[in-house]
């Protein structure tokens, strides 16, 4: 009940029950408000899901791992061009998405080991250095494997990749779905509430992952590598799950990128969104669920927001655009992190009380203790 | 008397620097074994050569009968030693519990696919490792702190706090580097306390420690080490009286104020 309360807060500490169903409630209908400002919006919350599910991924690497990891977005690049691969008339291959995603999961989770291996014995700023090139180096790759054999495409990318069809029902996501003769739910919905039980999913994984033996483990490595040596954590082992977790997530957020969007190139995959998806994190709270959520959302949501307020005013005002949107995103990313570092250094929603053992162990004394 | 752990001619250089030399030594089952010198003999470097954060140079480790892996931290702790540090290091972001908890890491078996799939197993066995670190949280007496972050635990709990999670790990042998360092009167005499109900409850101890008073009232034997080199091992009583020992303390100048 902690994270909902954490939330919702007004309600939360109140009536945790309330804030549940409100949330739930908020969550389901969203893309119905956003699509009242017109489909960009929604679009632009099918992405927020997407970025949702990065923050966790990566959340477990830097959060729960203590991992620095400044090449994050390479493994939702394996994940999307992976998607690229098996499904679209690139390769001809046209495999369904319950194929495709694990298949891209398990390369990601190759490329996280791959890149963990060597860089057991680096912490901090030596072990940011290495990803931040591992992430590079994916990017060069995917512009640059066009010979002798053409895999990637090179700079022009991958096109007219299929999109998400769900088995049994046969629901092709990508032509929405007609319900009467002039009623037809728009692609962008379907992808939406397609996405949204992708990130229920991750949530309820992490979740159990942050309260389990491994969980600990990783908490451990973060807090005290040598002491979690002496206590008998196999460091190498974990850490290597630590990647391979996180890289999991990343990959499959690149899967139904590359479903969603039809169109995959390297310069989706720049150091800039790795930088953008750390902020993130560090913006809403390392290590804290509901914290990397909200600020995966408010990060993703803020830029778009002035973006579409910030171009016509320019317009208006100067009669031509001076600040280009892309610019004005690092800016207000940047801004957005000189202010939390100066005002909550842990973040929106800081990571105490992680673990709420009183549910567990049914300790009336220990749980009144934490509501104190 | 049936032997534990047996050191043998275990050496340890860093650089030029010969930290351990030849050291030789037994303990047995169910003893308080101190380990003494000057500061700078080596004592903590045994410790580390010992718990495998280094690898000797030469010698091996008998344990329990058969030899010890050397340098592998997570199997020495499985074949059942475990320590505490000098500085205190525990888990800072975790709560007491959780640090026990973390401890137990070693005894349980849930493996990726039970975690995520929250299989009746792996909640039993979640439900044990709480239980089982509320008990020792009890049993070294800060069970009241257990949702207390470590980091914010007084000194003296946090120097338990870390006894409780190494012996979470279940060991056969605890290895106490220093546990009094720091500690007042009081404090001291409760570890006292601490450290011979663990003994009585079968677990055998090797103790690092400066406090010669402890050393001596709680110990069944003692090593001293001088220079990487042990000096003596004996009985308390005669590690006390015995000429090299002072004058390892005490340096030549006792000898010339005779």
């Amino acid at each position: 009940m902690n994270n909902i309360s954490q939330a919702i807060p007004f309600l939360g500490s109140r009536n945790p029950k309330a804030a549940l169903i409100t949330l739930v409630v908020l969550v389901l209908t969203a893309p119905l408000f956003a699509g009242l400002f017109g489909n960009t919006w929604v679009r632009i919350l099918d992405f927020a899901l997407l970025y949702i599910l990065l923050a966790i991924g990566l959340n477990l690497v830097v959060g729960f791992a203590g991992l620095l990891d400044l090449g994050y977005i390479a493994f939702y690049a394996v994940g999307a061009y992976t998607w690229a691969f098996l499904a679209s008339p690139h390769f001809g291959l046209h495999l369904p998405f319950y194929v495709v995603l694990p298949v891209g999961a398990a390369f990601a989770a190759l490329a996280g080991i791959a890149l963990g291996f060597p860089t057991l014995r680096l912490r901090g700023d030596y072990l940011a250095i290495v990803t931040l090139g591992f992430g590079e180096i994916i990017r060069i790759f995917m512009n640059n494997l066009t010979h002798p054999v053409n895999i990637t495409n090179g700079p022009q990318g991958i096109d007219q990749i299929d999109g998400m069809t769900i088995p049994l029902v046969g629901l092709e996501l990508n032509r929405g779905l007609q319900v009467t003769d002039d009623f037809k739910i728009s692609s962008l919905f379907l992808y939406y509430y397609v996405f949204l039980a992708f990130v229920v999913l991750a949530v309820i994984l992490v979740k159990r992952l942050q309260v389990s033996r491994i969980g600990r483990a990783w908490a451990a490595i973060r807090d005290d590598e040598l002491a979690a040596k002496a206590i008998g954590i196999n460091t190498r082992n974990l850490k290597l799950l630590a990647f391979a977790m996180g890289a999991t997530f990343g990959g499959v957020a690149g899967g139904l990128f590359g479903a969603f969007q039809g169109f995959v190139s390297p310069e989706s995959f720049t150091l800039m969104e790795s930088i953008a998806i750390l902020t993130m994190i560090v913006f809403g709270g390392m290590g804290n669920l509901a914290g990397v959520i909200v600020g995966a959302l408010a990060l993703s949501f803020l830029p778009e927001v002035l973006r579409h307020i910030a171009l016509p005013i320019q317009q208006a005002l100067f009669g031509k655009v001076y600040l280009d949107p892309e610019v004005l995103r690092m800016l207000l990313l940047s801004l957005a992190m000189i202010l939390m570092m100066l005002m909550k250094p842990a973040g929106l929603i800081p990571a105490q009380s992680r673990y709420s053992r009183a549910d567990l162990l049914g300790d009336k004394e220990a749980r009144h203790d934490q509501a104190a | 008397m049936i032997k534990l752990l047996e050191a043998r001619g275990i050496g340890k250089r860093f650089g030029g620097l010969r930290a351990l030399t030849e050291v030789s030594l037994t303990i047995n089952k169910g003893e308080v074994y101190g380990l003494i010198g000057p500061n700078g003999a080596g004592k903590t470097t045994f410790f580390n050569v010992l718990t495998g954060a280094y690898t000797p140079e030469d010698g091996e480790f008998v344990f329990n009968g058969s030899e010890l892996p050397l340098g592998k931290p997570d199997r020495i702790v499985n074949r059942g030693i475990a320590r505490t540090f000098q500085n205190i290091r525990l888990f800072r972001e975790m709560t007491a519990l959780e640090n026990v908890m973390a401890g137990h890491f070693i005894r349980t078996k849930t493996g990726l696919l039970g975690v995520l799939l929250q299989t009746r197993h792996t909640r039993e066995e979640e439900k044990l490792t709480t239980e089982r670190a509320y008990e020792l949280l009890k049993y070294v007496g800060i069970e009241r702190h257990a949702r207390t972050l470590s980091r914010n635990l007084s000194y003296g709990d946090q120097r338990r706090l870390e006894i409780a999670r190494a012996l979470a790990t279940e060991p056969r042998l605890l290895a106490l580097d220093e546990p009094a360092a720091g500690m007042n009167a009081t404090e001291t005499s409760q570890l006292r306390t601490l450290i011979e109900t663990i003994r009585s409850d079968g677990t055998t101890v090797l103790l690092i420690e400066h406090d010669v008073k402890l050393v001596m009232g709680l110990c069944d034997r003692v090593a001293v080490l001088d220079f990487g080199k042990k000096i003596a091992e004996d009985v308390p009583a005669e590690v006390q009286r015995n000429p090299a020992v002072i004058e390892a303390y005490l340096g030549g100048a006792h000898h010339a104020a005779h």
